[in-house]
């Protein structure tokens, strides 16, 4: 079967649909000689920078999305299989975190060292990562290597060894991060909000698992979850750089033919959306206390999802022009970072937000974030504020897309949510359709800052008291 | 020969300067329609003046604040309404203040970065709100955290004399005390284009950037007498450290070891690249010596590496480190450390593990230059700390030319007792913390 290529063209139109008011007073930006980007730029097109994607399929049938570029000698290639930690064994949580740090100990003939020296004499990199519900891969090759590289990758994959010298080894390494993350605030604000939040759900154990559940895996669990996981109808494949499609199709059959056809996962059930309230103080002798807050989120393929980005960044998710910053960082001094986030996974999702203040004023953090989503909640936002966030969001999506291994990605996700091989054309138009109206709809329906389930780690003075919050 | 020899990319970076003495480099990359601007000045936290620790970051923080034509808080919300993402990073020599955005905004964003080079207004109310945002951020990074603290507390006992010695966030004490005055005399003295260089790389060309900077930042006036940075000297040591952590919060027990070494500012022609590639043979991930003698070798840890820190003006530091398995103790991998450090110093190293760390090394070239951001910072450090674009680019040749000779005299000539301090933490009831001095040569016992 030859290599079969549909292409799909990506034009980054930078368009800032409609200028925005600039949010200055009309005399603050002495006019100078260069033109201000205030400016409709719907007719300035951009210059002629079209990405090509192309959907190549192997000869065995192996489908993966390509942008050629032969600027520099290397390809980046990331790939993930539908599983990730909610696929761990009960009782065995860490069981994919795990096996992440063992795909380069070792594969078929070679040993850990010798595995290791040749991944380093080949200037390959192969890193795994296991988020809740996708085992992800990422590959980095320089062109002259390529073959090479593909077979020691197709090795790690296809052979790994697991022998009991390195499982050992790894695993007390792993104990070791446990323990330095048993007095890491944020890390346990996190894994306690997790577990407040989803409970017996999947979602509510901890990603690298317990001293007990690492302890208890052997390296026949972690035989287990690579045949279970590492399939072929699970897998989803991007690639960028120095490569043409037959040579891609050819490297998917050496990368993934040799897997199972099937994937054998357990059936993960949809969680009971979280919420609250719910508070869970957690004593720990530091000067400044962690705090994680949030709720139940909206899912990624939900018609609201898109408004609901845009209400995080503005509440949370935008850095230095979020309204969170602005409340507790800028306008009071209480933290040096605040942030939220919306994650759609994809068998429950969350807004989740943190901040970290001393021990006398985290209450107050608290507080003052509790009383801007009740703002946002009732009065909704201004339309220069969405017009912000729009022109924020649309202008910088092209900043995803400079290197080899951040389109990579950005490919590889849009597979993920599955939100087909035109999104990257069709997504700042779906940024800009929101309106004043949405964003008022989706904050009545996402914030609820009544029911807000929240951890903090510290030493906290004052626990603020949230009524309804269970004694 | 090494099993990977890059093609090497070549000149990619354009350099000149402007009539004030800013300094220019731009480094066109077409594939997509993005540019990253970094302004890099010529100053850090090791210029501060002496009692005055974290201004220079403090002030980093501050020049987000507002000029005369931006108002008070906004330069960032600006920039994000340009579809751009901008922030700043202080060191101890070098500060610098960066944007992504879209090719079209460049100008508007060289417009607002020459702005605050010379206008930046400060209320009082800016400086103590921000000074509280700065108490927070440090109880972040280090106080809530004792491998934070002991690094801290390491450098301090490192350094004697040079100011690497105070943290680049400030001893706490010091940053409860700075004021408006300080930012502003800080300003005053290093804010200006001739102790600055200017960094463009994305989809521009260098005449672009030429005309679109001698419109903003070619209008700031030169400073015209800033002074040579002169840091007080380190001495001669006499003595190596060991500074001993003990805290409840601490994971597990932890030793590490640090040199002070030349860096490519310091260093002969040659001699940061030797220890380089010596960092990255001894102490690199799992293919380096250290995590193969002992994590691999003798289970005396759960994990070890190192790392060499190349880029300081006044001197470099090549750190080694070990944390310990359930029952490992920190004298068994202080000890097994030693062992691979005398190994290397007595029979230096072999063409084999030389070949794969510059294969790695050279690769990691090629990878690095597949990212405009991380190229612009690759350049802009390396010209801050008076190196040029051809020490940049030129650099895969200098690293081809590095013989196991060289690497073996790298670590003969800087892997000195007397120059270097460990440091221990250990988990424990209580809070105590000690700092010995061990006379020179400190006797090391391989117990192995």
């Amino acid at each position: 079967m030859p290599v079969t290529v549909r292409t799909s063209l990506a034009v980054f139109g930078l368009c800032l649909a409609v200028a925005a008011q600039m949010f200055l007073a009309p005399s603050a930006m002495a006019q100078k000689a260069l033109p201000d980007s205030a400016a409709p730029l719907a007719k300035e097109t951009a210059q002629g920078h079209t990405m090509s994607i192309q959907e190549v399929t192997s000869p065995g049938g192996i489908k993966a999305w390509l942008v050629e570029s032969h600027v520099n000698p290397l390809i980046s290639i990331r790939f993930a299989f539908f599983g990730g930690a909610a696929q761990d064994a009960p009782g065995k949580e860490g069981q994919a975190y795990f096996v992440t740090s063992m795909m380069d100990e070792g594969a078929g003939e070679l040993d850990a060292t010798a595995f290791q020296e040749r991944s380093e004499s080949l200037a390959m990199q192969l890193d795994f990562d296991a988020s809740r519900d996708v085992m992800l891969g990422s590959l980095q090759t320089l062109t002259e290597n390529k073959d090479e590289v593909f077979e020691l990758a197709r090795l790690a994959m296809t052979e790994p060894r697991f022998d009991e010298s390195a499982t050992a080894r790894v695993k007390a390494q792993i104990l070791a991060g446990l323990k330095y993350d048993e007095n890491d605030p944020a890390t346990v604000a996190s894994i306690a909000w997790d577990r407040l939040a989803f409970r017996d759900h999947p979602y509510g154990r901890p990603v690298k698992g317990s001293p007990e559940s690492i302890s208890a895996i052997t390296d026949d669990d972690l035989h287990d979850y690579v045949h279970r996981v590492f399939a072929r109808d699970k897998l989803v494949v991007s690639a960028v750089g120095d490569i043409t499609p037959e040579e891609l199709g050819k490297a998917l059959d050496t990368l993934f033919g040799g897997l199972p056809e099937k994937a054998d996962l357990r059936d993960v059930a949809d969680a009971e959306p979280p919420l609250g309230p719910a508070r869970e103080v957690i004593k720990m002798n530091v000067p400044q206390s962690f705090a994680q807050f949030g709720f139940r989120g909206i899912a990624r393929h939900d018609d609201d999802f898109i408004p609901a980005y845009i209400l995080n960044y503005i509440i949370g998710g935008g850095g230095f022009s979020s309204r969170l910053m602005e409340e507790v960082r800028e306008k009071r001094g209480l933290a040096y970072s605040v942030t939220s986030n919306l994650f759609p996974y994809q068998h429950g999702s969350v807004f989740v937000g943190n901040v970290a203040t001393k021990n006398e004023a985290v209450g107050q953090s608290l507080k003052v974030i509790q009383d801007e989503l009740e703002d946002v909640a009732e009065n909704g936002l201004t339309e220069d504020q969405l017009d912000a966030a729009k022109s924020y969001l649309t202008g910088a999506y092209a900043l995803r897309f400079e290197s080899s291994s951040s389109i990579a990605n950005q490919l590889l996700w849009i597979q993920i949510e599955d939100l087909g091989i035109d999104y990257v054309t069709k997504r700042n138009a779906l940024i800009e359709a929101v309106t004043l109206d949405d964003i008022k709809r989706v904050a009545g329906r996402l914030l609820a800052a009544d029911q807000l389930i929240t951890t903090i780690v510290g030493q906290p003075v004052e626990e603020p008291v949230t009524e309804g919050a269970p004694g | 020969m090494p099993a990977a020899s890059p093609q090497k990319p070549g000149k990619k970076a354009f350099e000149f300067k402007l009539e004030n003495g800013l300094d220019v480099v731009v480094i066109p990359d077409h594939r997509a329609p993005v540019v990253t601007q970094m302004i890099w000045y010529k100053v850090g936290a090791a210029d501060e003046p002496y009692g005055v620790s974290g201004i220079a970051h403090f002030l980093e923080h501050l020049m987000f604040k507002g000029t005369e034509t931006i108002p008070a808080g906004q330069f960032s919300k600006i920039i994000a309404r340009k579809g751009g993402d901008d922030n700043a990073f202080t060191s101890q020599d070098v500060t610098a203040y960066f944007q992504r955005v879209a090719k079209d905004r460049l100008a508007s964003v060289m417009e607002m970065e020459a702005d605050r080079m010379k206008n930046l207004r400060l209320t009082e109310n800016d400086v103590n709100t921000e000074r509280n945002v700065i108490l927070e951020e440090r109880r972040s990074r280090v106080d809530n955290d004792p491998s934070s603290l002991l690094q801290e507390q390491m450098m301090a006992a490192l350094y004697r004399n040079h100011p690497y010695g105070i943290p680049v966030i400030g001893w706490e004490h010091e940053i409860a005390k700075l004021n408006r005055e300080d930012a502003f005399a800080f300003y005053d003295r290093f804010y200006a284009p001739d102790n600055a260089v200017l960094v463009v790389a994305g989809d521009v060309e260098p005449d672009e950037v030429r005309a679109l900077a001698e419109e903003t930042f070619g209008k700031v006036p030169a400073h015209g007498d800033l002074t040579k940075r002169e840091r007080p000297a380190e001495p001669k040591h006499d003595a190596s450290v060991t500074v001993t952590l003990e805290d409840p919060r601490a994971g597990r027990t932890t030793v590490q070891r640090l040199y002070i070494a030349p860096s490519y500012t310091t260093g002969k022609p040659g001699e940061a690249e030797a220890l380089e590639l010596l960092a990255r043979i001894m102490a690199h991930g799992s293919t380096g010596r250290i995590y193969k003698s002992l994590v691999v070798d003798k289970e005396a840890a759960a994990s070890a590496g190192g790392w060499y820190s190349e880029s300081g003006l006044d001197s470099g530091r090549i750190g080694f480190y070990a944390i310990a398995g359930d029952n490992d103790t920190p004298e068994e991998m202080e000890a097994a450390i030693d062992a691979v450090i005398e190994d290397v110093r007595a029979n230096g190293v072999t063409q084999e593990e030389l070949d794969r760390a510059r294969a790695a090394l050279l690769a990691e070239y090629v990878y690095n230059s597949d990212s405009i951001s991380r190229m612009a910072r690759q350049y802009g450090w390396r010209l801050a700390v008076g190196l040029d674009v051809e020490d940049v680019e030129d650099w895969p040749n200098r690293i081809k030319a590095v013989t196991t000779d060289d690497v073996r005299k790298a670590a003969v000539d800087h892997l000195l007792d007397e120059n270097s301090v460990t440091g221990i933490l250990k988990p424990a009831p209580e809070h105590t913390s000690k700092v010995q001095e061990k006379p020179v040569p400190a006797a090391t016992k391989d117990k192995s």
